[in-house]
């Protein structure tokens, strides 16, 4: 306080008021090292993809565009990701709800299930599943449980079934494949969805209420929607996982897969090297698809919370003008 | 709508013997109250005095642990059947509630909505309006608020002021026959108190019936019908506000007028510190 000169700029017009600033910038030769060190490391890298003959590059291209490689890459490993994240998505949302309820006995369905599934490899899962028609050697039924106990203690006969499926085609094929990977998955997304509805203020389950929202309703609308903004991101993870993870189908064993097909025209070729290099170039590019799509979804369910989601607001047109839906 | 303040008919709220414990705490200790149609009433008190608790279970955000609580002669919570009491169903709640609207501290409005989305929302999906129709009324709604212009805008781009009134309107558009405010501007800068008292005192004005907890003494003054006050549970005093504010009878009553008036002068005299501190010529108070 003795200087107050110092403190404020001075004001007098006979002083030059300070200008634009033209300062010499913060050198950082150690980001230069770390160029060079780089640079190197990519051109052995460059060098090592490119005059490799064990790549065999024109090789790993058409191996890629085989037919059977194309029906495995849209059946077993396409189809697969998308039916089972889908149907795991739904199961781990429905386990959530149910691990947040009031019901005692669904909370401990819903732990006991996560508990169970999350413990089980993925592989050790679709191998088992693949043999599980060994439990069911009369085939699966579809009619009234315990049917022979009821038609006993009724002194009647034949029995109440009205289909019969051969368990190990059930099991052992794309169904399976499919049970498999959902079942798995739906573990991971129980704890995603609950940590995603657990993030919802509290208040707006009140604000809900207190509108007459009944509790389905608030989920439906209120909730979830909100929850979605912290259950994409792990879930995006999930869902490439989910496309890597097909390459396990094999184990059922589903052979309509990518990577299967590009093993057996591997094995039958001798060219096992190239044919890796191009189930992961694959791989890569699906992933990537993936990631693009992650980024949009998120931004469509940032509205209003994130800046860069949040439409600029354009004026109200004409209020009496109503074109509808008040959605979207 | 028709006469106001004139006790006419049955009451639209009736609470006897008011009890709500949280565990082994008692938070109401039997209130008795009654709100006629068109009153206007403020809850003050003390904070932990119950007030808001009151509030709540009106709109049964909390449930009742003893007494009875009416609302248009209908019992809340439970029902009387067989000459024993049945719980509601959550769907029977949500009808009640659907009656009543509340006004939050905190807005509570849905961030991922559009100001008019806010408000057409339980229009559409629990009364089943038309959505053209939800959004007219929804646009005429924000209008009555003055904030039709900032009908496509986020909470999150709204100052507080405005999302308070975006919460009335999302209330009203439910054409609710009670209002509850819970310490509606009690999250707000200073500034921004006048703009939501304004709009809840057209609001009274129109004939709603309205439960207001607050600690805006100027507004219980001009605006409520009768003030309660409340402490520790129980209703200390209540009446015409002006006398219960300016004489009451109770020396809690007096005590806490004593503080929070005393609070108020230090404010004040700091704030016109504070002008005095900016510069040599304060603008014009308002």
């Amino acid at each position: 306080m003795s200087e107050p000169d110092r403190a404020r700029p001075p004001a007098g017009d006979a002083e030059e008021r300070p200008g634009l600033i033209e300062a010499v910038p913060v050198r950082h030769p150690w980001r230069w090292v770390a160029v060079a060190v780089i640079a190197v490391l990519t051109a052995m890298l460059l060098n090592l993809l490119l005059t490799n003959p064990i790549y065999n590059w024109p090789f790993v291209f058409e191996a890629m565009i085989q037919e059977p490689v194309i029906r495995g890459l849209l059946i077993g490993t396409l189809g697969a990701t998308v039916l089972g994240m889908v149907f795991g998505v739904l199961g781990g949302v429905l386990l959530a709800v149910m691990r947040l309820s009031e019901n005692p006995v669904l909370r401990g369905v819903s732990w006991v299930y996560t508990w169970f599934f999350r413990a089980i490899p993925r592989y050790v899962l679709i191998v088992t599943m693949g043999v599980l028609g060994a439990l069911f050697p009369e085939g699966i039924s579809l009619g009234v449980p315990f049917d022979w106990l009821i038609i006993d203690a009724l002194g009647l006969s034949g029995d109440w079934r009205f289909v019969t499926l051969d368990a190990y085609a059930v099991f052992g094929g794309y169904f399976g494949a499919v049970l498999a990977l959902a079942s798995s998955e739906a573990a991971y997304m129980a704890e995603i969805a609950r940590s995603g509805i657990l993030s919802v203020d509290r208040g707006q389950v009140e604000a809900a209420q207190a509108l007459g929202m009944s509790p389905g309703l608030a989920m439906r609308r209120i909730i979830l929607p909100q929850a979605m903004r912290v259950i994409i991101p792990p879930t995006g993870n999930e869902l490439i996982s989910m496309l890597k993870d097909t390459s396990l189908l094999t184990g059922l064993p589903l052979t309509t897969e990518l990577f299967f097909q590009m093993q057996s025209i591997g094995s039958r070729t001798f060219q096992t090297f190239p044919v890796l290099v191009g189930a992961t170039l694959y791989y890569l590019a699906l992933s990537s698809v993936l990631m693009v799509g992650q980024a949009w979804v998120e931004r469509r369910f940032g509205r209003g919370v994130s800046p860069s989601a949040t439409p600029r607001q354009r004026t109200v047109v004409a209020p009496a003008a109503g074109d509808g839906s008040g959605a979207q | 709508m028709t006469s106001q303040s004139t006790p006419a008919g049955p009451p639209l709220v009736r609470a006897v013997n008011a009890i709500k414990e949280f565990g082994s705490t008692r938070v109401l200790d039997g209130i008795d109250l009654e709100v006629h149609r068109g009153e206007v009433v403020c809850l003050l008190g003390p904070s932990g005095s119950g007030k808001t608790t009151f509030l709540r279970l009106i709109n049964q955000m909390e449930r009742l642990t003893g007494g009875r609580i009416w609302v248009d002669g209908e019992l809340l919570g439970v029902e009387e059947r067989g000459g024993r009491l049945h719980v509601r169903k959550d769907r029977d709640i949500a009808r009640q509630r659907a009656r009543i609207g509340m006004v939050f501290q905190r807005f509570n409005l849905f961030p991922h909505m559009t100001a008019l989305e806010n408000v057409v929302e339980a229009p559409v999906h629990v009364k089943r309006m038309n959505p053209a129709e939800a959004r007219r009324q929804g646009l005429r709604l924000l209008e009555l608020v003055g904030l039709a212009e900032r009908a496509d805008y986020y909470p999150s781009q709204l100052s507080g002021g405005q999302q308070q009134r975006v919460a009335i309107a999302r209330a009203l558009a439910m054409e609710p026959e009670l209002m509850l405010f819970d310490e509606p501007t009690s999250a707000l800068d200073p500034e921004l108190v006048g703009e939501v008292l304004t709009v809840m005192r057209d609001l009274a004005d129109s004939g709603m019936t309205m439960i207001v907890v607050t600690h805006e003494m100027s507004f219980a003054r001009e605006v409520a019908d009768r003030v309660v006050f409340m402490d520790a549970g129980v209703v200390v005093e209540e009446g015409d506000p002006e006398q219960v504010l300016r004489s009451p009878r109770e020396p809690r009553t007096r005590a806490f007028l004593d503080r929070v008036r005393r609070e108020e002068q230090v404010l004040e005299q700091r704030a016109a510190r504070e002008l005095e501190d900016l510069g040599p010529e304060p603008s014009d108070p308002s």
